[in-house]
């Protein structure tokens, strides 16, 4: 495969599943601020925070009011993250491997940008706010099945899910990270019944509410420890790591357990610290400060793909900037 | 029979659908009952419906210099256009037979010019072309053919008679837009497909790989597309023609020559690529060979070429056959290497470079259609009877500055088709691009490119110029 379509098709999963988890990002901020007791005012900077583009944000809108976030989130196309931003370069993406993924597959891009695209022009409000947030994941999730259901299973196919997971274990670490920025009325609250609440509209954000309550009932770190450790449930992040450490290896042809090149060594040593952690060494140093620096690892385990797989060919600048995350 | 298509008028002009005021030809009798057995509304319902699966598909084409990145929806009508098979045959003889004479006549030029020196063709003419190129002189390309893909447009006019009116040889776009649109069509009325016999499009991707394929002498040679990027406004082209055969779309950055052979770089390491279907101009191929200052093209890819290690279709150097003065000779061309007449006359023309027809066109610029001879799209031209008083003085000072660069041809009446508009027909002028293959044999798509100036009274059908397309329908 040509290292170009490599890329290409890796980022354009990676920007689909940005665009999904950023609706996933609104989407928790608003189940928490709903529930928060009367009185309180609605915390909507830590959002920004949690996305590590806060800076562009104070540039342009001051103070975070909800509106400015979910414009800037949303339908900003000046934020190369927005989910307006995250369409367009994957429809970009698709558009310059459209010899190499399914018909239908583009055709569900397009749909998906055009959808996006009008929803941006007609512009949000709190009414049509839940409708558009829920259908950027069903495209999301109908571009997943159809990528699976149409596209071979072969190195194209491993290159889409190593994109898809890495850009998904990023973000499950940050809805996680949503939590720790979103400061309670009062210490004292920790461990209350509100609390709690917040917790399950956090596990819900993830859609992993359900998959959750067969583990028992919703305790602070039963959560952490589910949505990082648990080896099953698709949006925990070892679960990401393992899927993408099969890809991997089945992109190379190496065997598990070793390695040929910086991505597999990076990737496997990380999952390898999940594999052989537990929630205490998650927590002890700080969740917050934990989650940071598994989100600097997986930046390095994407920085060594890039290297190892699509470098070979000298950036074309006049390209897109595709290969600009 | 009478229904609200009955007052349709072709209003003098030659209607492909109709033979005179509410009189549908043979061919389209079946097709105009069938609209007018539709309800009031559905055929605009139709349009809207064909509109947008071709949204949905992506269909774009790109337009120099708009925003919005870069991309329109391709303008589309549903009402096709209907050759009957008598007309076909003609065209089809017409093209095989243009085709094996610009080739020769190519081949000539780049050895004993001896149509040159039989003063068939100035010499002068050949040498200050912008598609003649001294590195391709002794050249020689796998069975001796230069060009393996053209699209030759023809227009009909008054008389009912198909004339050329240009040679695509160097990189004909739009077939892509002959595949879809029948996908389109067959969406849109699928019951009219099973009341016509229309002759299938689909075979060009499958014709085209075997033409590829059959320049080079391996058993199972790789070919690719080379395409300049997405910003190419034929980009779709590309990339659908590269999924329909199966074959890599390439970029030059995605190419190496290594070792005297040209290379593709893939996850895996490289992989050698032995025929380039290339989308990019000669001048771009490859910057040690043309354009030093260029960034793109492949370095050392004209030397490997050369050398034979890999096959380019269609071969640097087809631009010389491609100048619009050196298609006022095409008939003595026919003439000169095959001792025959053309099956499809030439429109006539009227070369600046010589002197008596550059008097003439300067004197009658109100009623000719000036073109510059090395410009495509519908740009660097003037229609004479439409264009200003100032436009006509401009183009009479630089046709004196640089005579070389203009041919001009009379003010054609290009057939019409009746076009949507709103729920009723109005005649539209059209113009027909059928695809010319060239591999072990001459092959002609049934069907071609029926462009349709949407415009009321406009003649110029380019989509960059407010032009849309229609299906072609080929009866067999």
């Amino acid at each position: 495969m040509l290292s170009r379509v490599a890329s290409s098709i890796y980022w354009l999963n990676r920007y689909v599943e940005r665009a999904e988890n950023y609706a996933r990002f609104i989407e928790v901020n608003l189940n928490l601020t709903l529930d928060l007791p009367r009185g309180t005012t609605e915390q909507w900077e830590p959002l920004v925070a949690t996305t590590g583009d806060h800076e562009s944000f104070t540039d342009r809108y001051g103070k975070a009011t909800k509106e400015a976030v979910i414009q800037f989130l949303s339908v900003d196309a000046a934020n190369p993250n927005s989910i307006l931003s995250c369409l367009t370069s994957a429809r970009e993406n698709a558009r310059s491997v459209r010899e190499v993924i399914s018909t239908d597959m583009w055709e569900q891009v397009n749909r998906f940008y055009l959808m996006v695209r009008a929803a941006a022009s007609k512009g949000l409000s709190s009414h049509n706010l839940h409708t558009f947030l829920a259908d950027v994941k069903a495209n999301s999730h109908l571009f997943l099945g159809i990528t699976d259901a149409t596209m071979s299973h072969g190195e194209g196919w491993h290159f889409a899910r190593l994109g898809r997971l890495l850009e998904r274990a990023d973000k499950t670490s940050r809805i996680l990270d949503v939590k720790y920025f979103m400061l309670l009325p009062t210490v004292a609250e920790v461990g209350t019944p509100f609390d709690i609440i917040q917790w399950s509209a956090l596990l819900k954000s993830a859609s992993a509410l359900e998959n959750y309550k067969r583990f028992g009932r919703i305790s602070p770190d039963d959560v952490t420890a589910f949505l990082i450790l648990d080896s099953t449930f698709p949006r925990a992040i070892r679960y990401c790591l393992i899927k993408s450490e099969d890809s991997l290896h089945a992109i190379s042809g190496s065997e598990h357990g070793s390695y040929e090149n910086q991505a597999e060594k990076r990737l496997g040593r990380l999952r390898a610290e999940l594999d052989f952690g537990d929630l205490e060494d998650c927590v002890s140093g700080g969740l917050h400060e934990f989650l940071d620096q598994f989100q600097a690892q997986l930046n390095r385990v994407g920085d060594a793909i890039c290297e190892t797989f699509f470098a070979p060919r000298p950036v074309h600048s006049t390209i897109t900037g595709a290969e600009a995350q | 029979m009478s229904n609200r298509f009955s007052h349709y008028d072709p209003e003098g002009f030659y209607d492909e659908l109709y033979e005179d005021k509410g009189q549908p030809r043979p061919g389209s009798t079946l097709l105009l009952r069938k609209f007018a057995s539709l309800p009031e509304g559905e055929l605009k319902k139709r349009q809207e419906a064909a509109e947008r699966v071709i949204l949905n598909m992506g269909m774009t084409f790109g337009i120099s210099g708009s925003d919005d990145g870069h991309e329109q929806i391709f303008p589309f009508d549903i009402v096709p256009r209907i050759v009957l098979a008598s007309d076909w045959e003609r065209i089809e003889s017409g093209l095989r037979q243009r085709m094996r004479a610009l080739n020769l006549f190519i081949d000539d030029v780049y050895h004993d010019q001896k149509i040159l020196k039989n003063g068939v063709i100035p010499s002068e003419l050949i040498y200050s072309g912008k598609g003649f190129l001294q590195p391709c002189i002794g050249l020689n390309p796998p069975r001796g053919i230069w060009c393996h893909i053209a699209g030759i447009d023809l227009v009909r006019i008054g008389d009912g008679q198909y004339y050329v009116l240009e040679d695509n040889t160097r990189c004909p776009s739009g077939v892509a837009y002959v595949l879809e649109a029948r996908q389109v069509m067959k969406r849109t009325f699928p019951e009219l497909f099973e009341a016509y016999r229309v002759r299938p499009v689909d075979g060009y991707p499958s014709q085209l790989l075997e033409t590829l394929r059959s320049l080079s002498d391996l058993p199972d040679p790789t070919v690719v597309i080379l395409t300049p990027g997405i910003f190419n406004s034929a980009y779709y082209e590309h990339s659908l023609l590269a999924q329909k055969m199966g074959v890599e779309l390439v970029e030059a950055n995605d190419l190496a020559v290594v070792d005297g052979s040209v290379h593709m770089r893939t996850t895996k390491g490289s992989q050698r690529v032995d025929v380039i279907y290339r989308r990019i101009n000669d001048d771009y191929l490859d910057p040690l060979a043309f354009r030093h200052d260029s960034v793109l093209g492949v370095p050392g890819l004209m030397e490997s070429y050369k050398r034979g290690r890999v096959a380019l279709a269609n071969a640097p150097g087809t631009g010389v056959s491609d100048d619009k003065a050196i298609y006022a000779y095409i008939p003595k061309i026919i003439n000169y290497y095959l001792a025959e007449e053309p099956i499809l006359p030439n429109v006539p023309t009227y070369v600046c470079s010589d002197r008596r027809d550059r008097t003439y066109v300067l004197e009658h610029l109100d009623q000719l259609v000036v073109k510059a001879t090395n410009e495509a799209g519908g740009y660097g031209m003037m229609i004479g009877p439409h264009a200003s008083k100032q436009e006509r003085e401009d183009y009479a000072r630089r046709i004196e500055a640089d005579p070389r660069n203009y041919i001009a041809q009379p003010t054609l009446a290009l057939s019409r088709v009746p076009t949507l508009v709103e729920d009723h027909l109005e005649g539209r002028h059209v113009d027909l691009r059928p695809y010319v293959l060239y591999g072990r044999d001459v092959y002609v798509l049934p069907g071609g490119m029926t462009r349709v100036a949407l415009r009321k009274g406009s003649l110029v059908v380019n989509s960059s110029q407010g032009g849309g397309n229609k299906d072609t329908w080929v009866l067999s």
